[in-house]
Protein backbone atom coordinates (compact mmCIF):
# COMPACT_ATOMS: atom_id res chain seq x y z
CA UNK A 1 0.00 0.00 0.00
CA UNK A 2 2.61 2.39 1.13
CA UNK A 3 4.54 1.53 -2.18
CA UNK A 4 1.20 2.86 -4.66
CA UNK A 5 1.23 5.84 -2.38
CA UNK A 6 5.05 5.93 -3.13
CA UNK A 7 4.61 5.65 -6.71
CA UNK A 8 2.75 9.10 -6.83
CA UNK A 9 5.31 11.19 -5.31
CA UNK A 10 7.46 13.19 -7.16
CA UNK A 11 11.04 10.61 -7.21
CA UNK A 12 9.47 6.96 -6.27
CA UNK A 13 12.55 5.84 -6.96
CA UNK A 14 15.64 7.44 -5.71
CA UNK A 15 17.13 4.46 -3.86
CA UNK A 16 16.47 2.04 -6.49
CA UNK A 17 18.01 4.82 -9.43
CA UNK A 18 20.96 4.85 -6.93
CA UNK A 19 21.41 1.08 -7.03
CA UNK A 20 21.21 1.13 -11.10
CA UNK A 21 23.11 3.88 -11.49
CA UNK A 22 25.82 3.10 -9.30
CA UNK A 23 28.52 2.08 -11.78
CA UNK A 24 27.60 4.84 -14.09
CA UNK A 25 27.61 7.31 -10.87
CA UNK A 26 31.26 5.70 -9.99
CA UNK A 27 32.49 5.87 -13.99
CA UNK A 28 31.28 9.60 -14.25
CA UNK A 29 32.94 10.59 -11.42
CA UNK A 30 35.99 8.24 -10.69
CA UNK A 31 37.24 7.62 -14.26
CA UNK A 32 35.99 10.76 -16.35
CA UNK A 33 35.19 13.98 -14.01
CA UNK A 34 37.85 14.02 -11.67
CA UNK A 35 40.69 12.89 -14.21
CA UNK A 36 39.03 15.91 -16.51
CA UNK A 37 40.07 17.79 -13.71
CA UNK A 38 43.21 16.22 -12.64
CA UNK A 39 44.27 16.71 -16.31
CA UNK A 40 43.57 20.57 -16.27
CA UNK A 41 45.94 20.50 -12.77
CA UNK A 42 48.60 18.67 -14.39
CA UNK A 43 48.70 20.82 -17.36
CA UNK A 44 49.85 23.81 -15.70
CA UNK A 45 52.60 20.92 -13.60
CA UNK A 46 55.93 19.66 -14.54
CA UNK A 47 55.09 15.52 -13.62
CA UNK A 48 56.96 13.04 -14.36
CA UNK A 49 55.50 10.08 -12.44
CA UNK A 50 58.23 9.76 -10.18
CA UNK A 51 58.62 12.86 -8.29
CA UNK A 52 55.65 14.46 -7.27
CA UNK A 53 54.07 17.85 -9.86
CA UNK A 54 55.68 20.38 -9.94
CA UNK A 55 53.82 24.05 -10.48
CA UNK A 56 54.80 25.89 -13.81
CA UNK A 57 51.85 27.92 -14.41
CA UNK A 58 50.78 28.55 -18.49
CA UNK A 59 54.90 27.44 -19.04
CA UNK A 60 53.33 24.13 -21.09
CA UNK A 61 51.11 25.82 -22.83
CA UNK A 62 53.48 28.71 -23.94
CA UNK A 63 56.25 25.92 -24.39
CA UNK A 64 53.96 23.98 -26.78
CA UNK A 65 52.73 27.40 -29.31
CA UNK A 66 55.72 29.21 -29.37
CA UNK A 67 59.06 26.73 -28.43
CA UNK A 68 57.88 23.41 -29.73
CA UNK A 69 58.67 22.91 -33.39
CA UNK A 70 57.34 18.99 -33.57
CA UNK A 71 53.95 20.40 -32.03
CA UNK A 72 53.42 23.01 -34.94
CA UNK A 73 53.99 20.45 -37.20
CA UNK A 74 51.58 17.83 -35.71
CA UNK A 75 48.89 20.13 -36.12
CA UNK A 76 49.77 21.18 -39.21
CA UNK A 77 49.97 17.31 -40.28
CA UNK A 78 46.57 16.32 -38.20
CA UNK A 79 44.98 19.89 -40.28
CA UNK A 80 45.72 18.47 -43.51
CA UNK A 81 44.85 15.37 -43.59
CA UNK A 82 41.36 16.24 -41.43
CA UNK A 83 40.49 19.21 -44.08
CA UNK A 84 41.41 16.56 -46.98
CA UNK A 85 40.01 13.00 -45.88
CA UNK A 86 36.81 14.26 -44.76
CA UNK A 87 35.36 16.09 -47.62
CA UNK A 88 36.50 13.23 -50.02
CA UNK A 89 35.17 10.43 -47.98
CA UNK A 90 32.10 12.31 -47.56
CA UNK A 91 31.17 13.21 -51.47
CA UNK A 92 32.47 9.36 -52.20
CA UNK A 93 29.30 8.48 -49.43
CA UNK A 94 27.24 10.52 -51.01
CA UNK A 95 27.93 9.49 -54.77
CA UNK A 96 27.53 6.05 -53.75
CA UNK A 97 24.86 6.07 -51.89
CA UNK A 98 22.91 8.18 -55.05
CA UNK A 99 23.82 5.57 -57.14
CA UNK A 100 23.22 2.35 -54.58
CA UNK A 101 19.57 3.85 -53.96
CA UNK A 102 18.34 3.43 -57.75
CA UNK A 103 17.42 -0.15 -56.96
CA UNK A 104 19.94 -2.25 -58.58
CA UNK A 105 20.20 -5.27 -58.63
CA UNK A 106 22.52 -6.87 -56.03
CA UNK A 107 22.27 -4.13 -53.73
CA UNK A 108 23.34 -5.73 -51.08
CA UNK A 109 26.19 -7.06 -52.01
CA UNK A 110 27.37 -3.80 -53.63
CA UNK A 111 26.63 -2.31 -50.21
CA UNK A 112 28.82 -4.99 -48.69
CA UNK A 113 31.38 -4.34 -50.51
CA UNK A 114 31.47 -0.64 -49.64
CA UNK A 115 31.03 -1.29 -46.00
CA UNK A 116 33.74 -4.08 -45.08
CA UNK A 117 36.64 -1.62 -45.44
CA UNK A 118 35.12 0.57 -43.05
CA UNK A 119 34.82 -1.85 -40.26
CA UNK A 120 38.04 -3.49 -40.81
CA UNK A 121 40.20 -0.33 -41.71
CA UNK A 122 40.97 1.21 -38.02
CA UNK A 123 42.68 -2.27 -37.88
CA UNK A 124 46.49 -2.70 -37.35
CA UNK A 125 46.13 -5.52 -39.65
CA UNK A 126 45.14 -3.18 -42.36
CA UNK A 127 47.66 -0.42 -41.07
CA UNK A 128 50.27 -3.21 -41.70
CA UNK A 129 48.71 -3.61 -45.35
CA UNK A 130 49.09 -0.18 -46.25
CA UNK A 131 52.74 0.24 -45.30
CA UNK A 132 53.38 -2.77 -47.86
CA UNK A 133 50.80 -0.97 -50.79
CA UNK A 134 52.66 2.18 -50.60
CA UNK A 135 56.48 1.26 -50.49
CA UNK A 136 58.69 1.45 -52.86
CA UNK A 137 58.20 -2.27 -53.98
CA UNK A 138 54.75 -2.35 -52.85
CA UNK A 139 51.85 -3.48 -54.61
CA UNK A 140 50.94 -0.03 -55.84
CA UNK A 141 54.19 0.88 -57.74
CA UNK A 142 54.25 -3.01 -58.82
CA UNK A 143 50.52 -2.78 -60.32
CA UNK A 144 51.89 0.82 -62.22
CA UNK A 145 55.10 -1.18 -63.52
CA UNK A 146 52.54 -3.20 -65.23
CA UNK A 147 51.22 0.05 -67.25
CA UNK A 148 55.05 0.25 -68.01
CA UNK A 149 55.71 3.64 -65.08
CA UNK A 150 58.96 2.99 -63.66
CA UNK A 151 60.74 4.49 -61.05
CA UNK A 152 58.50 5.47 -58.92
CA UNK A 153 59.37 6.62 -54.78
CA UNK A 154 58.35 5.09 -52.12
CA UNK A 155 55.12 6.88 -50.82
CA UNK A 156 55.37 6.19 -47.29
CA UNK A 157 58.98 6.89 -46.77
CA UNK A 158 58.68 10.10 -48.98
CA UNK A 159 57.76 12.91 -46.70
CA UNK A 160 55.74 14.79 -49.09
CA UNK A 161 53.15 11.98 -49.73
CA UNK A 162 53.27 10.11 -46.54
CA UNK A 163 50.58 11.80 -45.21
CA UNK A 164 48.52 11.48 -48.15
CA UNK A 165 48.97 7.18 -47.98
CA UNK A 166 46.45 7.62 -44.82
CA UNK A 167 44.41 9.99 -46.25
CA UNK A 168 43.56 7.68 -48.76
CA UNK A 169 43.22 4.76 -45.86
CA UNK A 170 40.57 7.48 -44.70
CA UNK A 171 38.91 7.78 -47.70
CA UNK A 172 38.70 3.65 -48.73
CA UNK A 173 36.65 4.18 -44.96
CA UNK A 174 34.18 6.26 -46.43
CA UNK A 175 31.28 3.00 -46.09
CA UNK A 176 29.53 4.03 -42.77
CA UNK A 177 29.28 7.14 -43.61
CA UNK A 178 27.74 6.01 -47.38
CA UNK A 179 25.27 3.72 -44.86
CA UNK A 180 23.91 7.06 -43.18
CA UNK A 181 23.81 8.53 -46.26
CA UNK A 182 21.47 5.83 -47.75
CA UNK A 183 19.32 5.72 -44.89
CA UNK A 184 18.65 9.54 -44.89
CA UNK A 185 18.31 9.31 -48.29
CA UNK A 186 15.12 6.56 -47.94
CA UNK A 187 13.67 9.40 -45.95
CA UNK A 188 12.74 11.53 -48.23
CA UNK A 189 9.38 11.90 -49.28
CA UNK A 190 8.69 10.39 -52.48
CA UNK A 191 6.06 12.80 -53.58
CA UNK A 192 8.80 15.51 -53.31
CA UNK A 193 10.02 14.44 -56.07
CA UNK A 194 6.96 14.06 -58.16
CA UNK A 195 6.04 17.27 -57.26
CA UNK A 196 9.42 18.29 -58.71
CA UNK A 197 8.98 16.31 -61.97
CA UNK A 198 5.25 17.98 -62.51
CA UNK A 199 6.87 21.10 -61.88
CA UNK A 200 9.35 20.32 -64.71
CA UNK A 201 12.38 19.77 -62.80
CA UNK A 202 15.46 18.11 -64.40
CA UNK A 203 17.92 16.07 -62.46
CA UNK A 204 20.31 18.31 -61.90
CA UNK A 205 17.76 20.77 -60.39
CA UNK A 206 16.18 17.47 -58.30
CA UNK A 207 19.40 17.02 -56.44
CA UNK A 208 20.22 20.11 -55.76
CA UNK A 209 17.10 21.68 -54.50
CA UNK A 210 15.34 18.44 -53.19
CA UNK A 211 17.71 16.37 -52.54
CA UNK A 212 20.33 17.70 -51.08
CA UNK A 213 18.29 20.30 -48.61
CA UNK A 214 16.76 17.55 -47.00
CA UNK A 215 19.33 16.24 -46.37
CA UNK A 216 21.27 18.67 -44.97
CA UNK A 217 20.72 17.31 -41.15
CA UNK A 218 22.36 14.28 -41.97
CA UNK A 219 25.65 15.91 -43.79
CA UNK A 220 25.74 17.74 -41.07
CA UNK A 221 25.62 14.94 -38.65
CA UNK A 222 28.05 12.76 -40.72
CA UNK A 223 30.22 16.12 -40.86
CA UNK A 224 30.80 16.48 -37.27
CA UNK A 225 31.27 13.09 -36.17
CA UNK A 226 33.98 12.34 -38.87
CA UNK A 227 35.61 15.49 -38.52
CA UNK A 228 36.25 14.58 -34.30
CA UNK A 229 36.79 11.15 -35.41
CA UNK A 230 39.66 12.45 -37.70
CA UNK A 231 41.58 14.82 -35.24
CA UNK A 232 41.89 11.03 -32.60
CA UNK A 233 43.50 8.93 -35.46
CA UNK A 234 46.16 7.33 -33.99
CA UNK A 235 46.30 3.50 -35.18
CA UNK A 236 47.42 4.13 -38.79
CA UNK A 237 50.03 7.05 -38.09
CA UNK A 238 51.66 5.14 -35.39
CA UNK A 239 52.00 1.66 -37.61
CA UNK A 240 52.94 3.26 -40.99
CA UNK A 241 55.17 4.91 -38.86
CA UNK A 242 56.48 2.59 -36.80
CA UNK A 243 55.79 4.85 -33.99
CA UNK A 244 58.03 7.72 -35.03
CA UNK A 245 55.73 9.76 -36.71
CA UNK A 246 58.42 9.99 -39.67
CA UNK A 247 59.67 10.41 -42.43
CA UNK A 248 60.62 13.84 -41.07
CA UNK A 249 57.10 14.37 -38.76
CA UNK A 250 55.00 13.98 -41.92
CA UNK A 251 52.95 11.94 -40.55
CA UNK A 252 53.16 13.09 -36.97
CA UNK A 253 49.52 12.94 -36.09
CA UNK A 254 48.30 15.06 -33.32
CA UNK A 255 47.64 12.00 -30.47
CA UNK A 256 50.83 10.09 -31.88
CA UNK A 257 52.93 13.19 -30.55
CA UNK A 258 50.54 13.46 -27.33
CA UNK A 259 51.34 9.78 -26.85
CA UNK A 260 55.07 10.04 -27.53
CA UNK A 261 54.72 13.04 -25.04
CA UNK A 262 52.75 10.74 -22.22
CA UNK A 263 54.15 7.31 -22.83
CA UNK A 264 58.16 7.46 -24.18
CA UNK A 265 59.20 10.88 -23.07
CA UNK A 266 56.73 10.70 -19.50
CA UNK A 267 56.22 14.19 -20.08
CA UNK A 268 52.87 13.86 -18.18
CA UNK A 269 52.28 17.30 -17.75
CA UNK A 270 53.33 18.35 -21.27
CA UNK A 271 50.90 15.62 -22.70
CA UNK A 272 47.53 16.96 -20.62
CA UNK A 273 48.48 20.30 -22.01
CA UNK A 274 48.35 18.67 -24.87
CA UNK A 275 44.70 16.83 -24.52
CA UNK A 276 43.10 20.21 -22.90
CA UNK A 277 44.35 21.76 -26.49
CA UNK A 278 42.53 18.77 -28.15
CA UNK A 279 39.83 18.71 -26.12
CA UNK A 280 39.15 22.91 -26.52
CA UNK A 281 39.99 22.42 -30.06
CA UNK A 282 36.84 19.51 -30.85
CA UNK A 283 34.70 21.83 -28.82
CA UNK A 284 35.23 24.40 -30.48
CA UNK A 285 34.43 22.73 -34.03
CA UNK A 286 31.55 21.16 -32.45
CA UNK A 287 29.99 24.97 -31.81
CA UNK A 288 31.05 26.44 -34.40
CA UNK A 289 29.33 23.55 -36.75
CA UNK A 290 26.45 24.09 -34.74
CA UNK A 291 26.26 27.89 -34.92
CA UNK A 292 26.50 27.68 -38.85
CA UNK A 293 24.02 25.23 -39.66
CA UNK A 294 21.38 27.96 -38.42
CA UNK A 295 22.72 28.55 -42.30
CA UNK A 296 22.55 25.89 -44.30
CA UNK A 297 20.65 22.83 -42.32
CA UNK A 298 17.19 22.48 -43.26
CA UNK A 299 15.06 21.22 -40.53
CA UNK A 300 11.42 20.20 -41.83
CA UNK A 301 8.55 21.59 -40.23
CA UNK A 302 6.17 19.13 -38.82
CA UNK A 303 3.38 20.45 -41.01
CA UNK B 1 -2.73 12.51 -62.21
CA UNK B 2 -3.15 8.89 -62.60
CA UNK B 3 -1.04 6.23 -60.77
CA UNK B 4 1.00 4.89 -63.57
CA UNK B 5 1.52 9.05 -64.88
CA UNK B 6 2.94 9.53 -61.42
CA UNK B 7 4.65 6.25 -61.17
CA UNK B 8 6.69 7.23 -65.23
CA UNK B 9 6.87 10.56 -63.75
CA UNK B 10 8.61 9.43 -60.42
CA UNK B 11 10.40 7.06 -61.99
CA UNK B 12 12.13 10.38 -64.25
CA UNK B 13 12.87 12.23 -61.35
CA UNK B 14 14.99 9.59 -59.71
CA UNK B 15 16.27 8.34 -63.78
CA UNK B 16 20.44 8.25 -63.77
CA UNK B 17 22.80 10.57 -64.78
CA UNK B 18 23.72 7.58 -66.92
CA UNK B 19 22.39 4.65 -68.65
CA UNK B 20 21.70 1.14 -66.09
CA UNK B 21 24.93 -0.83 -67.49
CA UNK B 22 27.21 2.82 -66.77
CA UNK B 23 25.56 2.64 -63.50
CA UNK B 24 26.86 -1.59 -63.26
CA UNK B 25 29.97 -1.01 -64.56
CA UNK B 26 30.69 1.84 -61.83
CA UNK B 27 29.74 -0.20 -59.13
CA UNK B 28 31.72 -2.94 -60.17
CA UNK B 29 34.59 -1.13 -60.97
CA UNK B 30 34.72 0.63 -57.73
CA UNK B 31 33.95 -2.59 -55.34
CA UNK B 32 36.46 -4.26 -57.19
CA UNK B 33 39.15 -1.58 -56.65
CA UNK B 34 37.86 -0.99 -52.83
CA UNK B 35 38.21 -4.80 -52.44
CA UNK B 36 41.37 -5.58 -54.35
CA UNK B 37 44.00 -4.68 -50.93
CA UNK B 38 42.38 -7.18 -48.84
CA UNK B 39 42.10 -10.03 -51.99
CA UNK B 40 46.17 -9.13 -52.65
CA UNK B 41 46.82 -9.57 -48.50
CA UNK B 42 45.23 -12.68 -48.48
CA UNK B 43 46.82 -13.95 -51.32
CA UNK B 44 50.16 -12.51 -50.47
CA UNK B 45 49.95 -14.56 -46.73
CA UNK B 46 49.86 -17.69 -49.60
CA UNK B 47 52.86 -16.18 -51.69
CA UNK B 48 56.70 -17.04 -51.34
CA UNK B 49 58.84 -13.55 -49.73
CA UNK B 50 59.69 -12.83 -53.09
CA UNK B 51 56.21 -13.43 -55.32
CA UNK B 52 54.91 -10.93 -52.74
CA UNK B 53 57.36 -8.09 -54.52
CA UNK B 54 57.16 -8.82 -58.11
CA UNK B 55 53.70 -9.95 -58.75
CA UNK B 56 50.62 -7.43 -57.98
CA UNK B 57 48.31 -10.70 -58.91
CA UNK B 58 45.98 -11.80 -56.00
CA UNK B 59 46.10 -15.31 -56.49
CA UNK B 60 50.14 -17.18 -55.64
CA UNK B 61 52.01 -18.77 -58.42
CA UNK B 62 53.54 -21.18 -55.71
CA UNK B 63 51.43 -21.79 -52.91
CA UNK B 64 53.58 -21.24 -49.58
CA UNK B 65 51.31 -22.56 -46.77
CA UNK B 66 54.55 -22.39 -44.39
CA UNK B 67 53.24 -18.78 -43.57
CA UNK B 68 51.00 -19.58 -41.71
CA UNK B 69 52.69 -21.89 -39.42
CA UNK B 70 55.73 -19.44 -39.01
CA UNK B 71 53.40 -16.53 -38.27
CA UNK B 72 51.74 -18.36 -35.95
CA UNK B 73 54.84 -19.36 -33.65
CA UNK B 74 54.71 -15.40 -33.09
CA UNK B 75 56.95 -13.64 -31.35
CA UNK B 76 59.16 -13.09 -27.91
CA UNK B 77 58.56 -16.69 -27.15
CA UNK B 78 54.86 -16.20 -27.35
CA UNK B 79 52.62 -17.72 -30.30
CA UNK B 80 49.69 -16.17 -31.82
CA UNK B 81 47.59 -18.71 -29.75
CA UNK B 82 48.42 -16.78 -26.85
CA UNK B 83 47.56 -13.46 -28.21
CA UNK B 84 44.13 -14.67 -29.77
CA UNK B 85 42.68 -16.12 -26.19
CA UNK B 86 44.12 -13.04 -24.74
CA UNK B 87 42.16 -10.79 -27.03
CA UNK B 88 39.28 -13.24 -26.59
CA UNK B 89 39.05 -12.64 -23.04
CA UNK B 90 39.66 -9.25 -22.68
CA UNK B 91 37.29 -8.40 -25.56
CA UNK B 92 34.30 -11.01 -24.35
CA UNK B 93 34.79 -9.34 -20.76
CA UNK B 94 34.29 -5.87 -22.19
CA UNK B 95 31.38 -6.77 -24.12
CA UNK B 96 29.79 -8.33 -20.54
CA UNK B 97 30.92 -5.17 -18.58
CA UNK B 98 29.17 -2.99 -21.19
CA UNK B 99 26.24 -4.65 -21.51
CA UNK B 100 25.68 -4.90 -17.62
CA UNK B 101 26.06 -1.45 -16.70
CA UNK B 102 24.78 0.05 -19.37
CA UNK B 103 22.02 -1.32 -19.27
CA UNK B 104 21.61 -0.78 -15.65
CA UNK B 105 21.94 2.75 -16.35
CA UNK B 106 19.72 2.80 -19.28
CA UNK B 107 17.03 1.36 -17.63
CA UNK B 108 17.45 4.34 -14.73
CA UNK B 109 17.39 6.80 -17.52
CA UNK B 110 14.25 5.36 -19.25
CA UNK B 111 12.37 4.18 -16.20
CA UNK B 112 13.14 5.14 -12.75
CA UNK B 113 12.26 9.00 -11.52
CA UNK B 114 14.30 10.00 -9.04
CA UNK B 115 16.14 13.07 -8.09
CA UNK B 116 18.36 15.62 -10.37
CA UNK B 117 17.59 13.06 -13.12
CA UNK B 118 17.68 15.75 -16.05
CA UNK B 119 21.00 17.06 -14.76
CA UNK B 120 22.49 13.12 -14.63
CA UNK B 121 21.04 12.32 -18.13
CA UNK B 122 22.36 15.83 -19.49
CA UNK B 123 25.65 14.81 -18.00
CA UNK B 124 25.77 11.38 -19.81
CA UNK B 125 24.80 13.16 -23.35
CA UNK B 126 27.90 15.66 -22.49
CA UNK B 127 30.42 12.62 -22.03
CA UNK B 128 29.53 11.14 -25.42
CA UNK B 129 31.45 13.24 -27.63
CA UNK B 130 34.19 13.49 -24.75
CA UNK B 131 37.87 12.59 -26.83
CA UNK B 132 39.34 9.64 -24.54
CA UNK B 133 43.06 11.72 -24.81
CA UNK B 134 40.88 13.85 -22.05
CA UNK B 135 41.36 11.85 -19.46
CA UNK B 136 43.65 9.47 -20.39
CA UNK B 137 46.61 10.69 -18.22
CA UNK B 138 45.54 11.28 -15.20
CA UNK B 139 43.77 7.89 -15.46
CA UNK B 140 47.08 6.46 -16.35
CA UNK B 141 48.35 7.70 -13.21
CA UNK B 142 45.67 6.70 -10.87
CA UNK B 143 45.94 2.81 -12.41
CA UNK B 144 49.92 3.22 -11.85
CA UNK B 145 49.22 4.26 -8.29
CA UNK B 146 46.83 1.01 -8.15
CA UNK B 147 49.93 -1.22 -9.84
CA UNK B 148 47.19 -2.12 -12.58
CA UNK B 149 49.92 -1.59 -14.86
CA UNK B 150 50.30 -4.20 -17.46
CA UNK B 151 46.99 -5.67 -16.36
CA UNK B 152 43.67 -6.01 -18.22
CA UNK B 153 41.96 -4.03 -15.45
CA UNK B 154 42.31 -0.91 -16.95
CA UNK B 155 40.82 -1.93 -20.04
CA UNK B 156 38.13 -3.82 -18.39
CA UNK B 157 36.92 -1.69 -15.00
CA UNK B 158 35.89 1.29 -17.34
CA UNK B 159 33.71 -0.68 -19.17
CA UNK B 160 31.58 -2.09 -16.02
CA UNK B 161 31.80 1.61 -15.03
CA UNK B 162 29.33 2.58 -18.04
CA UNK B 163 31.81 5.35 -19.61
CA UNK B 164 31.05 4.07 -22.80
CA UNK B 165 28.10 6.00 -22.85
CA UNK B 166 27.13 6.00 -26.18
CA UNK B 167 25.53 2.35 -25.18
CA UNK B 168 23.65 4.26 -22.24
CA UNK B 169 22.06 6.26 -24.59
CA UNK B 170 21.25 3.83 -27.29
CA UNK B 171 19.69 1.27 -24.12
CA UNK B 172 17.36 4.24 -22.86
CA UNK B 173 15.83 5.30 -26.28
CA UNK B 174 14.70 1.80 -27.23
CA UNK B 175 13.84 1.28 -23.33
CA UNK B 176 11.77 4.27 -23.76
CA UNK B 177 10.05 2.84 -27.12
CA UNK B 178 9.00 -0.29 -24.96
CA UNK B 179 5.14 0.44 -23.89
CA UNK B 180 4.84 0.88 -19.96
CA UNK B 181 1.65 -1.06 -19.85
CA UNK B 182 3.79 -4.27 -19.70
CA UNK B 183 5.54 -2.58 -16.58
CA UNK B 184 2.39 -2.01 -15.01
CA UNK B 185 1.13 -5.65 -16.02
CA UNK B 186 4.34 -7.05 -13.96
CA UNK B 187 4.36 -5.04 -11.35
CA UNK B 188 0.47 -6.28 -10.38
CA UNK B 189 2.06 -9.66 -10.71
CA UNK B 190 4.45 -8.53 -8.05
CA UNK B 191 7.44 -7.68 -9.33
CA UNK B 192 9.48 -4.99 -8.05
CA UNK B 193 12.24 -2.23 -9.78
CA UNK B 194 14.60 -4.84 -10.36
CA UNK B 195 11.92 -7.67 -11.02
CA UNK B 196 10.98 -5.23 -14.35
CA UNK B 197 14.32 -4.52 -15.23
CA UNK B 198 15.02 -8.53 -15.19
CA UNK B 199 11.79 -10.15 -16.74
CA UNK B 200 10.00 -7.30 -18.43
CA UNK B 201 12.64 -4.40 -20.04
CA UNK B 202 16.41 -6.70 -20.52
CA UNK B 203 14.19 -9.50 -22.22
CA UNK B 204 12.45 -6.94 -24.60
CA UNK B 205 15.41 -4.41 -25.27
CA UNK B 206 17.61 -7.59 -26.64
CA UNK B 207 18.18 -5.83 -30.16
CA UNK B 208 19.60 -2.48 -28.56
CA UNK B 209 21.76 -5.26 -26.30
CA UNK B 210 22.98 -7.09 -29.51
CA UNK B 211 24.27 -3.80 -31.23
CA UNK B 212 25.95 -2.95 -27.59
CA UNK B 213 27.59 -5.91 -28.27
CA UNK B 214 28.43 -6.02 -31.54
CA UNK B 215 30.39 -3.00 -31.39
CA UNK B 216 31.81 -3.53 -28.02
CA UNK B 217 33.52 -6.22 -29.11
CA UNK B 218 34.32 -4.80 -32.69
CA UNK B 219 35.90 -1.92 -31.26
CA UNK B 220 37.41 -3.93 -28.22
CA UNK B 221 38.86 -6.22 -31.04
CA UNK B 222 40.48 -3.56 -32.64
CA UNK B 223 41.71 -1.51 -30.15
CA UNK B 224 44.93 -0.27 -30.29
CA UNK B 225 45.76 2.71 -28.41
CA UNK B 226 44.77 2.18 -24.76
CA UNK B 227 46.37 -1.51 -25.35
CA UNK B 228 49.13 -0.05 -26.71
CA UNK B 229 49.19 2.07 -23.65
CA UNK B 230 48.56 0.05 -20.62
CA UNK B 231 50.29 -3.99 -21.51
CA UNK B 232 53.50 -3.71 -21.80
CA UNK B 233 54.71 -7.96 -20.82
CA UNK B 234 54.76 -9.72 -24.25
CA UNK B 235 52.21 -13.32 -22.52
CA UNK B 236 49.86 -10.75 -21.93
CA UNK B 237 49.68 -8.85 -25.70
CA UNK B 238 46.38 -8.86 -27.73
CA UNK B 239 46.65 -9.65 -31.22
CA UNK B 240 46.80 -6.06 -32.43
CA UNK B 241 50.35 -5.51 -29.96
CA UNK B 242 51.11 -8.96 -31.38
CA UNK B 243 51.11 -8.03 -35.13
CA UNK B 244 52.57 -4.79 -33.78
CA UNK B 245 55.13 -6.12 -32.20
CA UNK B 246 55.78 -8.88 -35.12
CA UNK B 247 56.38 -5.93 -37.54
CA UNK B 248 58.72 -4.74 -35.14
CA UNK B 249 60.94 -7.58 -34.85
CA UNK B 250 60.80 -9.71 -38.03
CA UNK B 251 57.88 -8.79 -40.26
CA UNK B 252 59.78 -6.44 -42.71
CA UNK B 253 61.96 -9.20 -43.35
CA UNK B 254 59.04 -11.74 -43.65
CA UNK B 255 55.90 -10.19 -44.98
CA UNK B 256 54.40 -13.94 -45.84
CA UNK B 257 54.16 -14.62 -42.22
CA UNK B 258 52.89 -10.98 -41.30
CA UNK B 259 50.01 -11.03 -43.86
CA UNK B 260 49.02 -14.60 -42.66
CA UNK B 261 48.28 -12.90 -39.22
CA UNK B 262 47.21 -10.20 -40.32
CA UNK B 263 44.73 -12.06 -42.31
CA UNK B 264 43.82 -14.10 -39.16
CA UNK B 265 43.17 -11.16 -36.50
CA UNK B 266 40.67 -10.16 -39.54
CA UNK B 267 38.53 -12.94 -39.46
CA UNK B 268 36.37 -12.54 -35.56
CA UNK B 269 35.18 -9.29 -37.22
CA UNK B 270 34.48 -10.30 -40.68
CA UNK B 271 32.51 -13.42 -39.10
CA UNK B 272 30.38 -10.79 -37.33
CA UNK B 273 29.82 -8.74 -40.06
CA UNK B 274 28.85 -12.02 -42.09
CA UNK B 275 26.28 -13.81 -39.49
CA UNK B 276 25.11 -9.70 -38.40
CA UNK B 277 25.56 -7.27 -40.94
CA UNK B 278 21.78 -5.89 -41.10
CA UNK B 279 21.98 -5.30 -37.55
CA UNK B 280 25.55 -3.64 -37.91
CA UNK B 281 24.04 -1.50 -40.80
CA UNK B 282 20.54 -1.05 -38.49
CA UNK B 283 22.80 0.72 -35.64
CA UNK B 284 24.58 2.49 -37.87
CA UNK B 285 21.47 3.93 -40.23
CA UNK B 286 19.49 4.78 -36.83
CA UNK B 287 21.85 5.83 -34.65
CA UNK B 288 24.88 7.20 -36.24
CA UNK B 289 27.43 4.49 -34.76
CA UNK B 290 30.72 4.64 -35.99
CA UNK B 291 31.32 1.75 -37.91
Amino acid sequence: MSRDVAQYSRHPHNRAALLFLAPWLLGFFGLTLLPMLGSLYLSLTSYDLLTAPRWIGLHNFAQLFTADPRYIQSIKVTVIYVFVSVPLRLVLALALAMVLRRGLKAIGLFRAAFYLPSLLGGSVAIAVLWRRLFAGDGLLNLALGEFGLDGLPSWVSNPDYAVYTLVLLAVWEFGSPMIIFLAGLNQIPKDLYDAAAVDGAGRVATFFRVTIPLLTPIIFFNLIMQVIGSFKTFTPAFVVSAGTGGPADSTLFYTLYLYQQGFTFFHMGYAAAMAWVLLAVIAAITAVNFLGSRYWVFYEDVA
Amino acid sequence: MSTATAARSHRRAWAPFLPRWALYLILIVSAALMLYPIGWMIGSSLKPQDEIFTTPGVLPHTLELGNYAKGWSGVSGVTFGRFFLNSFIVAGLAVVGNVVSCSLAGYAFARLRFRFKKAAFAAMLATIMLPYHAVLIPQYIVFYQLSWIDTYLPLLVPKFLATDAFFIFLITQFMRSIPTELDEAARIDGCGTAGIYRHVLLPLSTPALVTTALFTFIWTWDDFFSQLVYLSSPSKYTVTLGLRQFLDSTGESAWGPMFSMSVLSLVPITVIFILFQRRLVEGIATTGLKG
